[in-house]
């Protein structure tokens, strides 16, 4: 039985204080909790703050592009879906310039875990607004303010047909790990977005501010399969809500997609027998 | 020649141009012929001209559709106008007479055929497709019992009905010449082979037959012409070996999905045309610098931007050679032809494991999109080669955590792992890393890094110079004629109307690593060299300057108005 101590890999190098610490510990705890090996978990990342988790991440990892952490683990799941696959980012990484894929992700359906630390902020870059900043909200880039509409990630991803929507708050461990875990455990999409505050340069979305503010669904008494009582509450709320919000029973891109195998792709053979290549090649003879 | 004859089909689109020039090319195929089929279309549904052309020889492989005309069928007025002038002096115009028919040339012999009427006469308009096979049949003064039997093959299934209605339009066709136009008829030369099934592919089929048997398992792509069919036939395929076709949403995540799955350990690929591969471009840097192995098929067409989708160039070389940011190993392949798109193909997985790089197959609409008959492929000439992968029991012997993925080796190939496997953790960053993959900016390990990946290419760099060209020709000819990829079947048929002169013709397979010394050496030896160039800026010519030099010794012949050059196009530049 792996240990947290074999999910771990190389210190942490960010802010003191970062609510991204918690993140990755509770990812861990996760991963333990639910027995799995570190061999058989692949976490991908984007860039930014956020997407240093898949270095410190004691699995397999891969550091992909701005915005492109779903399309590489969408193609590691295709390849071998009995991975348990991690994607994470943050909020600009995923709901700026990853937007596109974000959402046909959802749609595909994909059996992967997307956890977005979402400080509603630019961090690395130093600063500037991010697509989940509020509106007013001012920036370097934003001197008179936020003049767009925030991105609202759980709504979004509930229309675009994730299987799995919920949120979080990097200052609550116990609820992040219990949501962590039924996400991976969830067969399909499942957004996980994390409210992860950036103690440098967000100083209106604190940990105080949103523990303030939070709403704690998983209080609340209702049918986590409807989504218009998920979409009504949500907005309710404002977004600033935690638990899991919505849940449905739908296969898997994996389980649906043509030529789909009960194994993962990777074990497949590579060479083809006498007769499989005849075979094709019989459909060009004349 | 007098072992060839051409024909050629035109209309609307629409109006199943393609099918009544299939139904040629199959029986043809079937009757011992080597065919080449051309299409000619344009980006859109219905309307605008497009056409079908077929060259066929009796004795011998055709891999170009040729200069000339003889036989051309026309479902319109604007196929007449924009195709007469490549018939031959006394060539055949067969017209449909819902149009009267003209032509500026009075050379040519234009009979006039009521095929859209006969096939309205027995209820279905499509069907002049088989009257326009009746006619051409008796003009090619070819057995109509082929026909017969290729549509008992194709309609067999769907019932005799719609077989004896095949046959009865096909008929109708054939009499009406024969009785209207007897002495139009041109019997072709008898094929000289024994008509054995042999293969009727495009270089699209021929790369997703190419990547099956070189065992790529996963296909990511989005839908581009003329790069389209490779997913088709894959689609049709892959799920028999347990592969998949991954449609995605667009060029940037269909590149990125086969970089994941190539990390996952499967073979794959993506597939697209050059405004694909502009959006690809970040990708090929995250696959160079984490060392991922991926094969990115490139068939090119009229650029730039979206520029002349339907029609064949060879303008992303450059694209290809230096496209995404920073310094990244790779390397860039260019099939000569439809056959060779298969070869290509599978070698570019076998190098793409075996180097950990990026591998990019410059294909292209003319070889991409046509159809050829050939004899057969060499399945045995290359076998799966994965490079090297690290063992289960290498990594057991090892301290935990101490498995270095991106080890500073003398080759600089780094042995990799796949997820799954114990003890082989590692992250694959875009950043730059140290050997256990952990995030540096340090400048000696940056330097190292950068090293060892290029260090990579240089073994590469002394065998392309044998894969990488074709030769033919005298060791010190008077006119060295270079091309790359698909130029090749052209520049070979005009060198064989140079007569009397001393010619070699050196055709590129590989561009990156550059075959540097056997280009040279061809170049040194020869007195004139001619560099074609399917793009205005000559790219190829700008290659070997940069490469080897010669500034002043090579001379660029141009084409870049959608076209395939034709052994005309040679042949006056260089008597000039």
């Amino acid at each position: 039985m792996a240990t947290l101590a074999d999910f771990r890999y190389e210190k942490a190098t960010w802010c003191p204080g970062c609510g991204d610490f918690t993140v990755l510990a509770s990812l861990q705890q996760a991963c333990v909790k639910m027995g799995l090996e570190p061999e058989g978990v692949c976490c991908v990342s984007g860039i930014g703050c956020s997407g240093k988790i898949s270095q410190h991440f004691g699995s397999y990892g891969f550091h992909s592009l701005h915005g492109r952490s779903l399309p590489t683990a969408q193609g590691i799941k295709m390849g071998n879906q009995e991975l348990t696959v991690i994607a994470a980012g943050g909020d600009g990484d995923g709901y700026g310039i990853g937007m596109g894929h974000f959402i046909h992700a959802c749609r595909r359906n994909v059996d992967i875990t997307y956890v977005v630390m979402d400080n509603h902020i630019y961090g690395l870059t130093t600063g500037q607004s991010s697509p989940t900043s509020k509106k007013g909200f001012k920036t370097k880039t934003t001197p008179a303010g936020v003049a767009e509409e925030p991105v609202k990630p759980l709504e979004l991803a509930m229309t675009a047909g994730a299987s799995f929507v919920a949120q979080a708050f990097s200052g609550d461990l116990k609820q992040m790990t219990n949501i962590l875990t039924a996400a991976i455990q969830h067969k399909g999409f499942s957004l996980v977005n994390i409210f992860s505050p950036c103690v440098t340069f967000n100083r209106v979305n604190t940990y105080e501010w949103f523990k303030e503010h939070i709403v704690n669904f998983d209080e609340m008494e209702y049918d986590r399969s409807d989504k218009y009582e998920a979409m009504r509450r949500v907005h309710e709320a404002e977004g600033v809500c935690t638990g899991i919000i919505y849940q449905e029973d739908r296969p898997a891109f994996h389980e649906v997609v043509l030529g789909a195998t009960p194994h993962g792709t990777v074990k497949e053979n590579l060479e083809l027998s006498h007769e499989q290549m005849s075979a094709l090649l019989d459909q060009f003879r004349r | 020649m007098t072992n060839e004859f051409t024909w050629k089909v035109g209309g609307a689109q629409g109006e199943g141009i393609d099918s009544t020039g299939e139904i040629l090319a199959t029986v043809l195929t079937r009757m011992g012929y080597y065919i080449f089929a051309y299409r000619h279309f344009m980006s859109l549904v219905k309307g605008g001209h497009t056409n079908y052309k077929i060259r066929a020889n009796n004795e011998e492989q055709v891999d170009y559709h040729g200069d000339t005309l003889d036989i051309l069928i026309a479902f319109d007025q604007t196929t007449i106008d924009e195709n007469e002038d490549e018939l031959i002096t006394d060539g055949v115009i067969l017209h449909d007479a819902k149009f009267a028919g003209t032509s500026k040339r009075d050379s040519l012999k234009i009979c006039s055929v009521p095929m859209s009427q006969m096939a309205k006469d027995l209820g279905n308009v499509i069907i002049k497709n088989m009257v326009a096979a009746g006619a051409s049949s008796y003009v090619l003064g070819i057995d109509p019992n082929n026909f017969y039997e290729q549509i008992e093959a194709q309609f067999g299934k769907k019932g005799a009905e719609l077989v004896e209605l095949n046959k009865t339009a096909f008929n109708k066709g054939y009499d009406y010449v024969k009785e209207n136009y007897a002495d139009v008829q041109r019997p072709v030369p008898a094929a000289t082979k024994p008509a054995t099934p042999r293969l009727l592919m495009t270089g699209n089929e021929s790369i997703g037959v190419g990547a099956l048997m070189a065992g790529c398992r996963i296909l990511a792509a989005y839908p581009i012409t003329p790069a389209t069919e490779i997913m088709y036939w894959l689609l049709g395929n892959m799920k028999d070996v347990g592969g998949k076709v991954l449609q995605a949403e667009d060029e940037i995540a269909a590149c990125i999905m086969a970089i994941g799955a190539n990390y996952s350990g499967v073979r794959a690929m993506t597939s697209t045309s050059g405004p694909g591969l502009s959006l690809m471009m970040e990708a090929i840097g995250m696959a160079g610098i984490s060392e991922t192995p991926l094969v990115i098929i490139d068939v090119q067409r009229g650029g730039p931007s979206t520029g002349l989708p339907t029609k064949t160039e060879q303008s992303d070389l450059n694209g290809a050679l230096y496209g995404s940011h920073g310094e990244i190993p790779r390397v860039v392949l260019a099939p000569t032809s439809i056959e060779d798109c298969y070869y290509q193909t599978f070698h570019a997985f076998n190098l793409a494991e075996r180097y950990q790089c990026v591998v990019i197959v410059l294909s292209d609409l003319l070889i991409g999109m046509n159809k050829m008959t050939l004899d057969t492929i060499d399945l045995n000439r290359y076998s799966i080669d994965r490079g090297e992968m690290v063992t289960q029991e290498q990594l057991d012997a090892l301290e935990k955590g101490a498995f270095k993925r991106f080890a500073l080796t003398e080759s600089g190939i780094s042995p990799r792992s796949i997820p799954g496997m114990k003890n082989g953790r590692f992250c694959a960053l875009t950043n730059e890393h140290e050997e256990t993959g952990l995030e540096i900016e340090d400048v000696p390990m940056r330097k190292a890094q950068m090293n060892k990946r290029f260090r990579k290419m240089e073994t590469l760099a002394r065998e392309v110079n044998e894969w990488g060209v074709d030769y033919q020709g005298a060791e010190s000819p008077e006119l060295l004629l270079i091309g790359y990829g698909s130029t090749k079947a052209q520049i070979a048929e005009a060198v064989k109307n140079l007569d009397g002169m001393v010619v070699g013709h050196l055709q590129l397979r590989a561009m990156m690593p550059f075959p540097s010394d056997a280009v040279k050496r061809r170049i040194d030896a020869a007195k004139r060299v001619i560099v074609l160039d399917n793009n205005f800026t000559g790219q190829l010519t700008g290659l070997i300057h940069r490469e080897i030099g010669y500034h002043d010794k090579t001379e660029t012949l141009t084409k870049y108005d959608g076209n395939p050059f034709t052994v005309g196009d040679i042949l006056s530049f260089v008597k000039g």
